[in-house]
């Protein structure tokens, strides 16, 4: 929906401007239109049109087998998508009864907290930059760039990373994985706190920031707000301590919570998750378990190449799983992981099919962005562009 | 208070209330699920929501089915409910003839429901009483059909380039 004419409405003595932000616009970090009615420059009314980059994917779920599933998970939030892969594998194993190894689980620990290290990341840093901030952003991208790296090592891709397998992960940490991984918890809390030394006191900061796009409590539950959106207006609500899974019942972590709901609150919410991202990284690598990276899982999990081709039992079970032959059992299961963004959840209804037979998303985005509107509503037009980049709205989780 | 708890208590509290609108009470994995009447999906949903001790206060997701079999039940919705203080979630289904596919609009309840059920619409047709704004959400507005729908295929039928054959499908 693109509104050309007329761009200026009359009421009485007062003449609003009709705004077209988007779909692309150099300050929304993704394709959103939003068509803004703007008196002076306060915003009087918005309207939000969405699914420009939709591509079918629960559409699509149903006409592939669990295997191939994850690659659709990646392009939702992509700048978290390892969260994702392991929220599908791991409603799988729910729907199979799969019991993953402990070293796996912490491996899947490790990695979920550095993937919402890099999504935290990049929103507090290009509020930094919306702000009129740029150097944050330029500095911090290279840790960034250090976490692409990691995954490059561990799965060898870096922003679709299609990461993990079900039943466990593809492969063990390699040493130069591990290197990397200890460069990173040593280089990286001291930049961390360089920018937050940078902006978290900064006056202009401030000014731009609070009470900013805020949101009351009561209103988020109502839009259905969940993660660091939702607990920045106060509310403790975490998947990871309400249903703990991939044992994260083990480690030790503070849930950080504000009190006002704006864009400040927001930032600094984000801010001491990364620390506590990387106080569970740092307990998960200390506690490392020994032994399989995959729980025995044939039916499910591909067998090593070497042993396609030299073992009958492995070439069965290889076809099965490429040909889609595995019995699934029937059933509909619900699991829900703390994506980037919020709670991510998977509702799954198997038939016994070598596909879904319904494989719907939660997407956290989806969910609170038709809040936007309301909240930039009798705000500068400004503070419309931060809200949107504190929501951390991301165009794929929003489109799927 | 375990799942199966949860399930006979919410399951008691329903029948008490409204008798014959709760068709069948299930156990799929963690959730309870109740399905119910459509006739009665608001009522319902607003004393799931406003009773004290029930208190599910939070509507997490939704989201249509389509079973093209079940004569007169073809399409279907999904509820999950959440109550945050004592962690509690339970599911609700209701069913509908494809013929007919009204139901109840939440959105008076909740104001998440309001893209939520415009995206259900989107793919399945359902048709929400008491929507606000009940338009595509995330299709082109010219579309014709409900993409979701079992009877449409993946891709375009018409193709002759790619046989599903080749593709294992």
């Amino acid at each position: 929906m693109v509104i050309n004419n007329p761009t200026t409405e009359q009421v009485g003595d007062k003449e609003y401007s009709i705004l077209n932000l988007g779909p692309t616009h150099p300050a929304t970090h993704g394709i959103f239109q939003n068509v803004i009615k703007l008196d002076g420059e306060i915003v009087m009314e918005a309207e939000s049109t969405i699914g420009y980059i939709h591509r079918a994917f629960e559409k699509i779920a149903e006409h592939r087998p669990f295997y191939q599933i994850p690659p659709l998970t990646d392009r939702m939030n992509y700048c978290s998508s390892p969260i994702n892969n392991m929220g599908w594998h791991m409603t799988v194993e729910k729907l199979i009864h799969c019991e993953v190894p402990k070293r796996a689980q912490y491996m899947r620990v490790i990695i979920m907290e550095l993937a919402r290290i890099a999504d935290h990341l990049i929103c507090n840093t290009i509020i930094a930059a919306d702000t009129g901030a740029l150097t944050g952003f330029l500095y911090m991208f290279q840790y960034r760039e250090l976490i692409y790296e990691i995954y490059e090592e561990i799965c060898g891709a870096r922003l679709t990373t299609n990461i993990g397998r079900i039943g466990g992960m593809e492969r063990d940490f390699s040493p130069k994985a591990w290197e990397k991984l200890q460069r990173f918890m040593k280089e990286y809390p001291e930049k961390l706190r360089e920018f937050e030394k940078l902006v978290v006191r900064n006056r202009i900061f401030m000014d731009r920031t609070i009470g900013v796009g805020g949101i009351t409590a009561e209103k988020a539950l109502d839009y259905g707000f969940t993660g660091p959106n939702l607990r920045a207006a106060g509310v403790d609500y975490d998947v990871r301590v309400m249903n703990p899974y991939s044992s994260y019942d083990e480690f030790e972590f503070d849930i950080p919570l504000g009190t006002a709901g704006d864009t400040y609150d927001r930032f600094m919410v984000r801010g001491e998750e990364m620390w506590q991202s990387l106080r569970i990284i740092e307990q998960a690598m200390k506690r490392m378990p020994d032994g399989p990276i995959h729980a025995d899982l044939p039916e499910f999990y591909l067998p090593p190449k070497e042993q396609v081709y030299n073992n009958m039992e492995a070439l069965i079970y290889h076809f099965k799983i490429v040909m889609g032959e595995t019995e699934v059992p029937v059933g509909e299961v619900y699991h829900a992981v703390e994506g980037g963004n919020g709670e991510l959840g998977f509702y799954l209804i198997s038939d016994g099919g070598r596909a879904p037979y319904r494989l719907h998303f939660r997407r956290p985005c989806f969910i609170y962005y038709q809040a936007y509107t309301d909240m930039i509503k009798g705000g500068m037009l400004s503070d419309a562009i931060i809200t949107l980049s504190s929501m951390n709205v991301i165009a794929g989780e929003l489109d799927a | 208070m375990s799942v199966q708890e949860l399930a006979a208590w919410v399951e008691n509290k329903l029948t008490e209330r409204f008798g014959e609108a709760l068709l069948m009470t299930e156990m799929h994995y963690d959730f309870p699920v109740f399905y119910v009447q459509r006739e009665r999906l608001f009522e319902i949903m607003h004393f799931l929501k406003e009773d004290e001790s029930l208190n599910f206060h939070f509507l997490t997701t939704m989201c249509g089915v389509h079973y093209p079999d079940k004569a007169g039940q073809e399409l279907g919705m999904m509820y999950q409910l959440h109550n945050m203080p004592e962690n509690r979630r339970i599911r609700l289904k209701t069913f509908m003839p494809v013929g007919d596919p009204t139901v109840d609009s939440l959105t008076p309840l909740w104001r998440t429901a309001n893209w939520m059920e415009r995206e259900a619409y989107d793919f399945y047709g359902i048709r929400f009483k008491g929507h606000p704004n009940l338009k595509r959400i995330l299709n082109m507005d010219e579309m014709n059909y409900f993409p979701m729908r079992k009877e449409y295929p993946l891709e375009d039928g018409g193709r002759t380039d790619k046989p599903d054959a080749m593709f294992g499908r």
